[in-house]
């Protein structure tokens, strides 16, 4: 697995700052993204088998296809009134992609392919600002990949899921301590990087439509982690001394898991130019109770970072508006609950709260094809927050901070039919 | 349709420069207020204090997180200006003059397996900083490490041609001019609001070589003094107020330091004057060698005409006694009719300096040589035989006291603290009489070596592992450095109305490591 021709290439442009409460990102289809994100009971273009893969079933055409590349350009600032500090994260755009398709085998079964990255975070701070004891830059990526299979049992009812194979990159950077320098100032520093982590996960869901113009889901998707073995950790601009670790390599294990997921909502067809989503998620992020990277080095502490994440929920609402034949207008709005608990609000996925609103539309520039839009601006409160976790000779050195973030998310997409 | 989708780009991209905005920004200038004072041109006037001087040496790193770059940082949230310094050519601070090292490379904390080594040791290098070399200034940071008050009025003391004893080869670097002055160089870039902490120097030299200078106090003329010597109080008080009144004509606001006292600094401090630990027997041994000797000059005195009575009121100083565990040293004084022999055991207060050679304390230095021919004739008195004269003054020159350069003794530390007293009074006065901001430096290494805690640790006057102070004893470390920043803001935003915020002193280093030692 570690050779997933495509990991490379894939990984490089996947690279997105998180917008879903940790670092979960919500772009996996323009035209659920237009509507809050919500789709679990949306059937309307191949994106189902990402929201919802019981759902391809129902899909009229024999095959289609949906994929499309999100721009995430996020802001954050961070200030302290009490030292007069402050800084901010580069403008540095991750490119979330999706691809889906299904193949509908005959009345009863269709066959699909959901390929994402649903997870993934890039923050990058300007290096050794005040914070960067904890992280001076980070770059996380994982690119599910996913067969399906879609039954129907009934007329009202279907299943579907499959099993789900991830890659994943992960590289972090930061400096050893607030003030371990070598002699000539350079800050000590710490980057953990790895490659092709692989792992299996599933999903399975199912779609109940009690009458046409209703269609209530169900989605599952399980825990996944990350675990990096043997990735490496090079140490730079340690001071030659044989009183703190040295400069150069050595290997490091550290498990980053990707929480599991439970949606459920409906969508309602009013009538012929209408039709109103909404989604209920579960993300649980409990299992991500702390970030422990153990250096091979035997000299080199192993790095406890606890994180004291938490189950969270968010709710998505979404509208669609067919103003032409060829036009489809929506609209949205989600609200994000933060996994991140008080005195755990680390810099290096800075979330707090959010609201999402979102907006979007659909050419059909011919009967074949389409052109899929959206547009997400996440908005967060201004927070004070600390991350109290961090130590200095046994002692908590809380670091403390008002922060204030948004991001723009606009994408682009198509979809084809066959 | 698709001139609508034409525009979306545009849209987005209006968007993007929607950056977040806080309520109350610190870089929109929001928050805080100058208050009366006027930061936009600061200049800092001083010695190595000022210039960020630590471990040895002045190198960038130091000058860096010299106090009055720290305060400039905070200067600029509140309207203040760039803030240039005469910075080194490299970290590792020697100094050349026409390519022959005249000052030696700044010290680091070298170790062994995993142990620190114990004196810190220069770190090893070419230093590249030629003083011939003329920078361009002006410097917003006019301290010059080594200067004295009246330095900082002295024509020439940055002219290469004057040096060693007439000029400062730190100065030789900007000085704008060789006859420039370094007030004349502060006064030209009109400051705004200054920094003044000046006169550690006028008695510190003096104290660092343990008092074999001279207290100039009553010589009014400085152009005689000897690098050693202590200022004449008198002297230091004219030129700290034509330094002040030079200072206020232009700027709006400006912060005087006073002197510390040399038992907060870990130079003074850090060997103790009773680091003589013994066992009982090496303790009788001293004990009967000083009886012994004592004895012995008696007798000798009694010779020379001296009646009886007399000469064992004389002698008897010198029967000292020692104790099992630790005791004072021995050291040596000027002889004396009182004190015919010239030493005498140390008073709880007198000081031993940094520099001493611990080595030799460990083999006698400060106490006595027992060799083995003074032994034997320990053991002949002991048995009451009566010792040549060859074999009394054996006795005699055992006697190994610490000499005048390694130790401040009574009067030394008397002649320093009038000074300083005096010093600081003139200072004081004069920060009252023109309304300026002023920072009791004295009280803040008070604090220091007490300790100081933050989240994180505590900073103490420990040498090496205190934290405050840099590994020559005597300078701060950057930790160090910031605490008279937060004193400095403190001090101004009281006296200006100013809001300034503190720095976080767990953010700046200590002392370095490095095992590139010589």
């Amino acid at each position: 697995m570690k050779n997933f021709l495509i990991s490379g290439l894939l990984l490089m442009l996947a690279s997105a700052s998180a917008y879903a409460g940790g670092y979960r990102v919500a772009a996996q289809g323009q035209r659920a993204l237009a509507m809050g994100h919500a789709g679990v009971g949306v059937v309307n273009s191949a994106e189902t088998a990402f929201f919802n893969p019981s759902g391809l079933v129902y899909l009229e055409d024999k095959f289609t296809v949906s994929a499309g590349i999100t721009g995430v350009f996020s802001n954050v600032k961070w200030q302290n009134t009490s030292t007069g500090q402050f800084a901010e994260t580069r403008q540095d755009p991750g490119t979330p992609f999706y691809f889906h398709a299904a193949y509908k085998v005959n009345e009863w079964i269709s066959l699909g392919l959901s390929v994402s990255t649903p997870f993934g975070s890039s923050v990058e701070w300007e290096r050794d600002w005040p914070g960067s004891h904890l992280v001076n830059d980070i770059n996380l990526a994982a690119i599910f990949i996913q067969p399906l299979a879609s039954i129907k049992l009934s007329k009202h009812f279907s299943i579907g899921g499959g099993p789900i194979f991830v890659t994943g990159n992960v590289n972090f950077n930061r400096n050893a301590n607030r003030t371990l320098t070598d002699e000539q100032g350079n800050r000590s520093n710490i980057t953990i990087d790895d490659t092709g982590v692989t792992n299996t996960g599933w999903s399975a869901s199912f779609m109940f439509t009690p009458v046409e113009e209703l269609r209530i889901g169900f989605n599952y998707r399980s825990e996944i982690l990350l675990n990096a073995e043997g990735g490496e950790a090079t140490f730079v601009d340690f001071p030659n001394s044989t009183l703190t670790p040295q400069s150069g390599t050595t290997e490091f294990d550290a498990t980053l898991p990707m929480p599991a997921e439970l949606t459920m909502g409906f969508a309602y067809e009013m009538n012929e130019k209408w039709l109103f989503a909404f989604d209920y998620q579960r993300v649980f992020w409990e299992v991500y109770n702390s970030l422990d990277i153990d250096f091979a080095n035997p000299n080199v502490a192993t790095s406890i970072n606890p994180r004291n994440y938490k189950n969270v929920s968010s709710y998505r609402f979404g509208a669609q508006y067919k103003a032409t034949d060829n036009l489809t207008l929506r609209a949205g709005y989600y609200f994000d609950d933060s996994p991140v608990q008080e005195g755990f609000f680390a810099p290096e996925t800075p979330r707090n709260d959010g609201n999402g609103y979102t907006a979007g539309l659909s050419f059909q520039i011919s009967e074949k094809f389409a052109v899929d839009a959206s547009f997400l601006y996440l908005r967060f409160k201004e927070i004070d927050a600390s991350y109290d976790s961090y130590t200095e000779n046994g002692q908590s050195v809380p670091f403390e901070g008002t922060y204030k973030s948004n991001a723009f998310l606009p994408g682009i997409g198509v979809t084809y039919k066959l | 349709m698709k001139n609508y989708i034409k525009f979306l780009p545009f849209l987005a991209f209006g968007l993007f420069a929607c950056e977040p905005e806080f309520e109350e920004g610190i870089e929109e200038n929001e928050i805080y207020t100058a208050g009366e004072a006027d930061f936009s041109n600061y200049v800092s006037l001083g010695n190595s204090l000022t210039a960020g001087y630590a471990d040895n040496a002045l190198y960038v790193e130091g000058q860096e997180n010299s106090f009055p770059n720290i305060l400039s940082g905070q200067f600029e949230l509140v309207g203040g200006g760039e803030f240039t310094q005469p910075l080194m050519a490299d970290n590792l601070g020697g100094l050349k003059l026409n390519g022959n090292q005249i000052t030696n490379n700044r010290l680091v904390l070298s170790s062994n397996a995993g142990q620190p080594v114990i004196p810190p040791a220069p770190l090893a290098g070419d230093p590249q900083t030629e003083i011939t070399n003329k920078l361009s200034g002006p410097f917003n940071n006019m301290g010059v490490p080594g200067a004295k008050s009246f330095h900082l009025l002295a024509p020439g003391y940055g002219n290469a041609a004057g040096l060693p004893a007439q000029a400062n080869p730190y100065f030789v670097r900007f000085s704008s001019t060789d006859n420039a002055t370094v007030l004349g160089d502060a006064l030209a870039q009109n400051p705004s609001f200054f920094s003044l902490w000046i006169g550690n120097n006028d008695i510190l030299g003096y104290a660092t070589s343990g008092g074999t200078g001279v207290d100039q106090t009553g010589n009014i003329d400085p152009s005689t003094y000897a690098p050693n010597d202590i200022t004449d109080p008198n002297v230091f008080a004219s030129v700290y107020s034509q330094l002040v009144s030079g200072l206020t004509e232009s700027a709006s606001g400006g912060v005087v330091y006073n002197i510390p006292n040399i038992t907060d600094i870990p130079f003074f401090t850090t060997v103790p004057n009773n680091a003589l630990v013994l066992d009982a027997q090496t303790a009788g041994n001293l004990t009967g060698f000083f009886q012994a000797l004592a004895g012995i000059f008696t007798q000798g005195l009694i010779q020379q005409g001296v009646p009886p009575q007399q000469a064992q009121a004389i002698a008897g100083q010198y029967a000292i006694t020692f104790n099992e565990g630790p005791n004072r040293f021995i050291i040596d004084v000027p002889v004396t009719q009182t004190n015919p022999l010239g030493f005498r055991q140390m008073q709880p207060e007198e000081l031993l300096l940094l520099t001493i050679d611990q080595g030799a304390l460990a083999q006698g230095y400060g106490s006595v040589a027992l060799s083995p021919e003074v032994l034997q004739v320990l053991g002949l008195l002991q048995q009451g035989g009566s010792p040549s004269p060859e074999q009394a003054q054996l006795v005699l020159n055992a006697v190994n006291g610490i000499d005048d350069k390694d130790a401040l003794d009574t009067s030394e530390l008397q002649n320093i603290s009038n000074a300083r007293t005096a010093y600081n009074s003139t200072i004081q006065g004069l920060a009252e009489a023109n309304n300026l901001a002023f920072v009791d430096a004295d009280g803040l290494l008070q604090q220091v070596s007490q300790g100081i805690s933050f989240p994180g640790g505590i900073v103490t006057s420990d040498f090496v592992s205190g934290g405050g102070f840099s590994l020559d004893g005597v300078h701060l470390t950057p930790r160090g450095y910031a605490l008279v920043a937060n004193e400095t803001l403190r001090a101004i935003n009281m006296t200006y109305g100013s809001d300034l915020p503190e720095v976080n002193i767990g953010e700046y280093g200590t002392v370095t490591l490095s095992d590139n030692v010589n």
